[in-house]
């Protein structure tokens, strides 16, 4: 037997099994794992149909009912719970944006003495876990003898989400050509006119998934919520505070329409992110 | 020279306020942390900074099970997010082709549900007379007696499913950039499937598994949230320790302390796992 001859039976019994793996085995794999991230989100919007005769959800499907839908905001301080998470969600987008896009421009632009020690005090702010974050701004709170409120959350929200807009717009900023600004100052734009009509469109589309991002970042924060809110609630904290006592349906409904909104914004962003693209 | 200044200074006038904003609402903070932890002092009283290293050794002695416990947790989540996002990463970067974005979104989808109700539906899924243990009872495939809620078991699938988006995206993004020629290579210099993973794919993709592992390890090392609301009193996290000293039991020094050495154990965990892996761009991919 040649070498020749050894090799082509050893490629050949190769191929199929690199083929076959990947063309059966690991789709009905990828699908068995998003079954397994779904399920949860159809037990929410499953449950908000459920008929609960006491106002409190059980673990036992009793029959549908849209009666929740109808009554969604009937429950005054879940509802205020909720009016507060969507206030705070927007202040703190808008703050961060403000703080986080001059930046995310700064770190992508140019070289400053600090550079290194920015880019990892964002990097830990992403990665702390949020029991350290929570604990240490209430110990910060605590001895500056300041009152836990909404303006302490809104502190400690914009306090993460400068650190996901810093990184996300940064991403963006890095992959523009300085070229481009330089060309438009030689067409005599000053450097503010230079900034309004031609790096800001170009950086739109990292502005708009920071925002979303850190919208979405505040809406859901709890552990570093609970930590500052004192006794303001937030749409989490309330759900959270209603585990022990049962939960109304309509935290189903709430959670349900939230997820509808946030699906919706991100489909109608990738699209039309896409046409811009294209056209 | 007045326009040279001028672009000298920009960076400073650009970072500043957000710079500013980290360092007063992050950095200092963390330091308060460790200055509250060496304090004595009751709430109604006030507290005063001592040098009191007592509470540290207090919490060591106390608390330690659940210290050890949460690392234990942490780790199994971990493992087992990884275990079940690697293949799944795999398969959606090379053989995903025009529905990448697709099937990214559709692992993605938990992120636009509320972090607490989605620990709340395991809690309906997982519940004695729930629709998966109830129907299993149900057909008698399972004794009446079986429970799943407040057990280890329980806490370990909701933090491994609230882990599973975190890890996907950056095995995704490491996997995604690898060239497939380089893959057809070691096929074309006859490595066997397996060694070509082992020895192309994998190596490449250790920047993506490090940063799901930080991502992931980090979170649920200190999370509360799954232990509070799927566990019982024998699931314990050093989270929910963390919490009850803080928010119910007002004894700062206390859950400062804990905290502190929450940082500390976690900081050790990733330097070890850095120095046996390699932690090359990290923040790259995180």
């Amino acid at each position: 037997m040649t070498s020749a001859a050894e090799a082509a039976p050893r490629e050949l019994a190769a191929r199929p099994a690199r083929v076959r793996p990947a063309r059966f085995l690991l789709p009905l794999y990828t699908w068995l794992v998003i079954a397994y991230t779904i399920v949860p989100i159809g037990v929410m919007v499953a449950y908000g149909f459920n008929r609960a005769p006491s106002g409190r959800l059980t673990f036992r499907w009793i029959g549908f009912t849209t009666e929740w839908y109808r009554h969604v905001f009937d429950i005054a301080d879940l509802t205020s719970a909720l009016v507060n998470s969507l206030e705070l969600a927007t202040a703190s987008t808008l703050i961060s944006l403000v703080l986080g896009v001059p930046l995310a421009l700064a770190l992508a632009r140019h070289r400053f003495r600090g550079t290194a020690v920015v880019d990892s005090t964002i990097f830990v702010d992403i990665a702390a876990p949020s029991v350290v974050v929570g604990a240490s701004l209430l110990s910060f709170f605590i001895t500056l003898n300041v009152a836990r409120g909404l303006g302490t959350i809104l502190v400690a929200h914009v306090a993460f989400n400068v650190a996901y807009v810093a990184v996300v717009v940064r991403a963006r900023a890095v992959g523009l050509d300085p070229a481009i600004e330089k060309a438009a100052a030689d067409l005599g734009a000053g450097p503010f006119t230079a900034f309004r009509t031609v790096t800001l469109p170009l950086l739109a589309p990292g502005i708009v998934a920071a925002a979303l991002l850190a919208f979405a970042m505040s809406i859901d924060d709890f552990i570093i919520t609970q930590f500052v809110a004192g006794q303001t609630l937030t749409f989490p904290l309330w759900v959270y505070g209603a585990v022990k006592v049962g939960i109304p349906p309509q935290v189903f409904v709430m959670g349900t329409l939230i997820f509808a909104a946030g699906v919706l914004v991100a489909v109608a962003n990738t699209v039309l992110q896409r046409r811009t693209e294209l056209g | 020279m007045a326009t040279g200044l001028r672009s000298r200074l920009t960076p400073y006038l650009l970072g500043m306020p957000g710079g500013v904003y980290l360092a007063v609402f992050f950095v200092v903070p963390l330091f308060a942390v460790l200055s509250v932890s060496l304090q004595t002092g009751n709430p109604d009283a006030g507290f005063v900074l001592t040098w009191h290293w007592g509470e540290y050794v207090t919490a060591i002695q106390r608390y330690h099970t659940q210290f050890v416990r949460s690392f234990e947790y942490a780790g199994i989540s971990t493992g087992l997010s990884l275990v079940f996002a690697y293949p799944m990463a795999y398969w959606i970067a090379f053989h995903g082709g025009r529905h990448k974005s697709t099937y990214l979104l559709l692992v993605l989808l938990p992120f636009f549900v509320s972090f607490v109700i989605r620990t709340l539906a395991w809690q309906f899924i997982l519940s004695d007379q729930g629709f998966v243990l109830g129907t299993l009872k149900g057909w008698h495939l399972l004794p009446q007696s079986t429970h799943v809620l407040s057990t280890p078991t329980a806490v370990l699938a909701g933090l491994t499913y609230s882990a599973l988006p975190f890890m996907v995206l950056p095995l995704y993004v490491a996997l995604e950039r690898i060239d497939p020629r380089l893959v057809r290579a070691a096929g074309d210099l006859y490595a066997r499937p397996a060694s070509s993973f082992l020895r192309v794919i994998l190596p490449l993709s250790a920047p993506g598994v490090f940063a799901g592992f930080l991502l992931v390890f980090v979170t649920n090392v200190g999370d509360y949230v799954n232990a509070s609301i799927l566990g019982g009193p024998g699931t314990t996290m050093v989270g929910n320790v963390i919490q009850t000293a803080y928010l119910q039991n007002f004894d700062y020094p206390m859950a400062s302390a804990l905290s502190s050495l929450l940082i500390a154990g976690t900081l050790l965990v990733i330097f070890l796992y850095a120095r046996a892996f390699g932690a090359a761009r990290i923040q790259e991919y995180a």
